[in-house]
């Protein structure tokens, strides 16, 4: 379960704009690895805990050392490949326009979280209570999935302004599927026995929906929250690298049309922990709303 | 409760893709007794039981109850599994149906069938921290929270071990008394303590034979010779 859902996250990570270079698409992953460890860790017995919070921690030194050393001696400019410390003195001096960047991404990430976590179950729900709309309205889904987001981008802008809503309607694009879908799956796979049980006891659909359905498809539900809380920073990001005035994305095309490598590589920083942040959030909030699954089951 | 009523299967008959599995059956459960039915697996014992429970519509013939009133809504049912939904508490399992129907959970009821099936100590805690007996007596709690007429059971100890299976033989056969019951099992010795009638379905299209029963009150003692003696009659008989 472990590297399924870690897996999830890696992937996602590695799309995330730190695809721009190697080093800090490995930074991201080992960052995203780091906390899911200790995410992980954190269910775990006292025994085993020191040496999983250690195992990643000494993963991204490494990584972070490796980095340092691919730009120390590797014969790669600064430009390219600035150094760790010079990403780190970049994120002290730039933190005047980090900070409002990143607050901006962050707002833009939690609304489109919000709404696509919102409409995505609604349509799931409405799916799995009328079997009709499933098959009029998951073609559209479908589509919208088919195209890439990239390509929407430019669209998204002229339609709803160069401000936060085009890059939340991204972020929503984005989410959208993966929670419809998990939630959608995880409605149509109630266990048989306990719809049996439901209708001897002449239950309603609504209160079937309610109380066996609708809990019983939780934790899909959840992993679709958590593969959508790791890739919303992308819609928001994407939406600032088309058109705005704030946020990352903004900050990174800027500093990149400017060569100021390492202030990009800083957003990229900030980005990344923000995501991996966000996401360890989410996996403990879940992980609370599950209460009833064992500890590890959704980690391990 | 309502007074238990006499379940009447008319011409009942189910096809499987082309071929019968069962057609033509017809019989009487009589009202207030427990009906024990036999058979090997895949014969349609569980077709047949989820047809009187109204889960399922068989391809010929019809069920009714004999007071001439609709079975549905009259009906318990407990399956092979507990079927205790995880994420709830024990005492909220067992108030289940109240919340399905849109009603008031009468607590104080539950956790007075929760003590008499031994777990008035465990009804705050969730299924997980529960043996599989304690999960199947929860079940019965739950059946027994119903309070309905008709309780058709599905091999419903058939996972548990020797001992606990006994004992939830006892329990289930004290508490049900009075209700018209419809028991599936592969045990020839739970069918022993517990039927008042037995019947053995058999054959291909299968049918429904009669077997006789024990003396004594059910559930009848799991060392009495009777019960012994036509375990191992009845064993024979489905080795045939």
């Amino acid at each position: 379960m472990r590297s399924r859902i870690g897996g999830e996250g890696h992937d996602r990570l590695q799309l995330s704009p730190c695809h721009e270079s190697a080093v800090p698409g490995i930074w991201c992953v080992g960052a995203a690895h780091a906390v899911m460890l200790v995410a992980g860790a954190m269910t775990r017995p006292a025994s085993h805990r020191a040496m999983a919070v250690l195992r990643p921690v000494l993963t991204c030194a490494g990584l972070v050392a490796l980095w340092g050393a691919l730009a120390r001696w590797g014969h790669v400019p600064p430009y390219m490949l600035p150094a760790p410390d010079a990403v780190a003195r970049a994120l002290w001096s730039g933190r005047a326009q980090l900070e409002p960047a990143a607050l901006t991404t962050l707002e833009e990430t939690l609304l489109g979280l919000g709404i696509g976590i919102g409409a995505g179950s609604a349509l799931a729900i409405a799916m799995a209570l009328w079997a009709p709309l499933r098959r009029w309205v998951m073609p559209m889904v479908l589509l919208s999935q088919a195209v890439p987001v990239f390509a929407l981008a430019p669209l998204l802008v002229l339609w709803f302004g160069f401000g936060m809503a085009s890059k939340v309607v991204m972020a929503v694009l984005v989410i959208f599927f993966p929670v419809t879908s998990a939630l959608g799956d995880g409605l149509r796979q109630t266990e048989a026995g306990w719809m049996d049980l439901a209708r001897t006891m002449g239950a309603t659909r609504w209160r079937v929906l309610v109380h066996i359905r609708l809990p019983a498809a939780m934790p899909a539900f959840a992993t679709g929250v958590r593969m959508a809380t790791a890739i919303a920073p992308i819609g928001a990001v994407v939406g600032e690298w088309v058109g705005a005035s704030s946020g990352l994305g903004f900050l990174m095309q800027t500093a990149n049309t400017r060569f100021q490598t390492d202030l990009m590589f800083a957003a990229l920083t900030v980005l990344a922990a923000m995501t991996v942040l966000l996401w360890w959030g989410v996996d403990r909030l879940l992980a609370r709303a599950l209460y009833w699954r064992p500890a590890h089951a959704d980690i391990d | 409760m309502t007074p238990p009523p006499g379940i009447r299967l008319e011409g009942v008959g189910l096809d499987f893709g082309s071929a019968p599995l069962f057609r033509g059956l017809d019989l009487l459960l009589a009202a207030g007794h427990m009906t024990v039915l036999l058979g090997a697996s895949g014969v349609g014992k569980t077709s047949l039981l989820r047809m009187i429970g109204g889960l399922a519509v068989p391809d010929y013939g019809h069920i009714v109850a004999d007071d001439g009133l609709p079975l549905a809504g009259r009906v318990a049912w407990m399956g092979q599994q507990d079927l205790l939904l995880p994420w709830a508490s024990v005492i909220d399992n067992v108030t289940l149906g109240a919340r399905l129907r849109g009603g008031r959970p009468d607590r104080a009821r539950a956790r007075h069938l929760l003590g008499c099936v031994g777990l008035a100590d465990q009804a705050g805690m969730l299924p997980a921290a529960l043996s599989g007996g304690m999960r199947q007596r929860a079940a019965l709690a739950r059946v027994l929270y119903e309070d309905r007429p008709v309780v058709l059971m599905d091999e419903p100890f058939s996972a548990l071990d020797s001992v606990t299976r006994a004992r939830m033989q006892d329990l289930a056969g004290r508490m049900l008394a009075q209700r018209t019951v419809v028991l599936i099992t592969h045990d020839p010795l739970e069918a022993c303590r517990l039927a008042d009638t037995m019947l053995l379905m058999a054959g291909n299209p299968a049918t429904l034979t009669r077997m006789d029963v024990p003396e004594g009150a059910v559930p009848r003692p799991v060392d009495a010779p009777a019960v012994l003696r036509a375990q191992a009659g009845l064993l024979r008989r489905m080795m045939q």
